[in-house]
């Protein structure tokens, strides 16, 4: 299988993944496009691992990194969107322009 | 420059031993003299405060070791030491001979004896101020110019070329300005210190003319070259004649001759230790000694030795009737002075100079002790007048005994050191008279007999009417302090003894001090035996007339009424010769000098000062609306405000909108990626 699909897939999900988080108002949401456009990454990373054969075992390992950091990322981003929603009662990124100047 | 003039110093022939001289040790150091009381005048000026009793032990000490050392270096000298004349360059502005300046010394007998007399009459001056001055305000700083005073007339008697000399004279002369106006707060001593300096002024342009003169015939300062060179005909006749009587004018201003002597009575303004120590013993000699210094070149300079003997002639006398007639005790002793410097003037002017030399040295140790005699009196009955005197024999012994040795010191009475020095003066006149046909020094014969004459009755009178009679001042008079006491007594016993090193013919004075080239007189009944006795009976009889005029007050005229006032007030008046200078040269050059000055410090100061202002002002108006409110604070204020509108505007980027910035942020990502892509 060529090479050339899985890139589109990937490019796909990435596109799909900066509309969330720019257009997107529920932090929630931005954060779930975030891993979307993490796992475009991960296809990518994972696509031209395999077609490298052995040479390209460096990618596969650095998908697993993405993977474990993207995990510790949505734990520490949800943890901050739970506290402002007990805080404030919304997740309205909108709203949360208390720094803003 | 180590000179070459011990051939110089051997002149002398058969004075000095045949040996070849040596130079002694101490000898070469003897410009350690001067600077010994420098370095006290520099300590005491900036430390004094922080010492007991002001710092005087500094220049006490400092004068205690210069006398030892001089003392010393003397003794080498008498051995038969050589003369030492050191130089170091200090100027060389040919950068050849033409015109070197130099810091030199040059020691000799003559030095040597300056040297011996400096250092201890301003040992004693020092020691005895701490008494007289010992309640002053400015205590401290009047010791501080003693030592600088000090400094410099030793430094002027060292000199080996006539700048430093010159250096020397006028640092003196400072000096002496600064000690007359000591007590300054009253008009009458500020301006006796003027006067002192302006009449010394006279003769200083004609002194340093005189330098000049003779640097042009003989393309040197150094003193005893030109010497060598008036002595050898090097120098033309008429230039020597020239520059010894412009020399002789700085002589005659600065040991207070006719017609200059007038700034030296009123320089009795300042405290007495000063007069005794500055206006008898030392400064006032820097013109003998500076005559004596160059005296091959006044021999050989024609005419100016009949000119100097004149003038010392008429000198001698007018101060000696000066003296007569002064109220103020003080004055009597500075008139005496101007005649007794008269003295040596003359007795250098009929070329009797182992005299001239020999008188200086004498009157040194009796004038200062009259000078501190009379400063004691003072400091008891806090009047300077002897009609506020008069009985203090019982009150004041020490004084009273040894004011009285003075006096007969000054009047010449064996075997006081006057006697000796006096009786070689009108010998060495006689001599020139009759011997060599000088016929000025028929004038000094003359003018010094009958002034030895009035020396004694002016002391005769000023003795009387302090020590006898009855008393007439306020208060109690009491003897003064031991530190104003004792110096009296070194003195007296001075005044007693110095006349013997110049006993005639076996004192050892006039091989000491000789013209180089210059035989000295052996015994002549004429000279040694028949003028003594007679300048004895002139004396004598001038005391007894002064007893019986003074003491049983015979004869009595009234001098102020009678018809003789006009001889009495012709000198009371100082021959009218203040009232000539006053109204005759003072007052024309002070008038229109002072319009002028007023005319210019009015019109060209004041408007050129007025002028600055206004012009400033008619400047600043421009200054202020233009440059500074249109073009300086226009780019303060625009800078300002640029900078805040640049902000204003970049504050719309800082939105807080995260998501903006993201789609900013991938915005840049994408174009990048485009941007690489493409190329």
């Amino acid at each position: 299988m060529p090479i050339t699909y899985f890139l589109i897939l990937s490019a796909l999900l990435f596109s799909i993944g900066v509309y969330g988080v720019l257009a997107r108002q529920n932090a929630v949401l931005i954060l779930l496009s975030i891993e979307l456009m993490l796992n475009a990454v991960n296809i990518n990373l994972v696509a031209f691992a395999a077609q490298l054969g052995d040479a390209g075992v460096g990618g596969q390992v650095f998908a697993l990194f993405v993977i474990a950091v993207a995990a510790a990322e949505v734990g520490v981003g949800l943890a901050i969107v739970i506290l402002i929603f007990r805080n404030r009662q919304t997740v309205d990124v909108d709203d949360m322009s208390l720094m803003k100047w | 420059m180590v000179s070459s003039f011990l051939l110089l110093a051997q002149h002398g022939g058969e004075t000095v031993p045949p040996a070849v001289p040596q130079d002694g040790f101490f000898t070469q150091f003897m410009w350690l003299v001067p600077l010994l009381p420098a370095l006290s005048f520099v300590i005491i000026l900036f430390f004094g405060k922080r010492f007991r009793h002001g710092g005087a032990a500094f220049g006490i000490a400092a004068l205690g070791a210069g006398l030892l050392l001089s003392l010393i270096a003397f003794v080498e000298l008498a051995a038969g030491n050589a003369a030492v004349e050191k130089a170091w360059t200090w100027f060389d502005f040919a950068g050849g001979d033409s015109l070197l300046l130099e810091f030199g010394m040059h020691y000799d007998f003559l030095a040597g004896v300056m040297f011996v007399v400096v250092t201890t009459i301003s040992l004693l001056v020092h020691i005895y101020s701490t008494g007289y001055m010992h309640d002053d305000e400015r205590y401290t700083i009047f010791f501080a110019f003693l030592s600088l005073f000090t400094a410099s007339m030793l430094f002027m008697v060292i000199a080996n070329n006539l700048i430093q000399l010159f250096v020397g004279w006028e640092l003196v002369g400072i000096c002496s300005y600064f000690l007359i106006g000591h007590w300054w707060e009253e008009k009458e001593n500020s301006s006796a210190a003027i006067k002192a300096v302006i009449t010394n002024r006279v003769g200083d342009v004609a002194f340093l003319f005189g330098i000049f003169v003779l640097f042009f015939a003989g393309h040197t300062f150094n003193i005893e070259v030109l010497n060598h060179m008036a002595e050898e005909g090097e120098i033309a006749a008429t230039t020597l004649t020239i520059a010894a009587l412009l020399l002789f004018g700085g002589a005659v201003s600065k040991s207070a001759q006719f017609p200059l002597y007038v700034w030296l009575p009123d320089a009795m303004a300042g405290p007495t230790p000063v007069s005794a120590l500055i206006h008898a013993a030392t400064m006032v000699v820097a013109g003998i000694y500076m005559i004596a210094r160059m005296f091959l070149l006044f021999e050989n300079a024609g005419a100016a030795l009949d000119v100097v003997a004149i003038i010392a002639s008429i000198t001698m006398l007018l101060a000696a009737i000066l003296a007569l007639v002064q109220d103020d005790i003080k004055r009597v002793l500075a008139y005496s002075t101007i005649s007794q410097l008269a003295y040596m003037t003359a007795a250098l002017g009929v070329g009797a100079y182992t005299a001239g030399v020999f008188h200086l040295f004498t009157h040194a140790f009796f004038k200062a002790l009259l000078f501190l005699g009379a400063g004691s009196l003072i400091h008891a009955v806090h009047s300077n007048n002897m009609s506020d005197m008069g009985g203090l024999k019982d009150h004041m012994p020490h004084t009273f005994k040894t004011f009285i040795i003075g006096s007969l010191g000054l009047a010449g009475i064996f075997p006081l050191a006057g006697f000796f020095s006096k009786d070689e003066i009108i010998g060495g006149a006689l001599r020139s008279a009759s011997d060599l046909g000088q016929v000025s020094a028929w004038f000094v014969l003359i003018a010094a007999t009958i002034t030895a004459f009035l020396t004694a009755l002016y002391m005769t009178r000023a003795c009387v009417k302090t020590f006898w009679g009855s008393y007439r001042g306020h208060g109690d008079p009491h003897e003064s302090p031991a530190s104003m006491v004792n110096p009296l007594w070194v003195l007296a016993i001075g005044t007693v003894t110095v006349g013997f090193i110049g006993f005639p013919v076996i004192g050892p004075f006039a091989d000491w001090i000789t013209v180089p080239g210059h035989e000295h007189h052996g015994f002549e009944p004429l000279y040694n035996l028949v003028l003594p006795i007679g300048a004895t009976i002139v004396a004598l009889a001038a005391i007894a007339l002064g007893i019986q005029l003074f003491y049983r007050e015979r004869w009595r005229v009234d001098l102020l009424s009678g018809p003789f006032a006009w001889l009495y007030r012709f000198p009371a008046n100082k021959y009218y010769l203040d009232d000539l200078y006053l109204k005759g040269i003072v007052r024309p050059i002070q008038y229109p000098i002072a319009r002028a000055t007023y005319w210019t410090n009015q019109k060209a100061i004041d408007g050129l000062v007025n002028g600055a202002g206004i012009a400033t002002v008619a400047l600043s108006k421009p200054t202020y609306d233009i440059l500074d409110q249109q073009v300086i604070d226009f780019a303060v204020n625009g800078a300002a405000g640029l900078t805040g509108f640049t902000g204003g505007m970049l504050r719309y980027v800082q939105s807080g909108n995260v998501q903006r910035y993201a789609a900013v942020l991938f915005a840049a990502i994408a174009a990048f990626v485009a941007l690489f892509a493409l190329t």
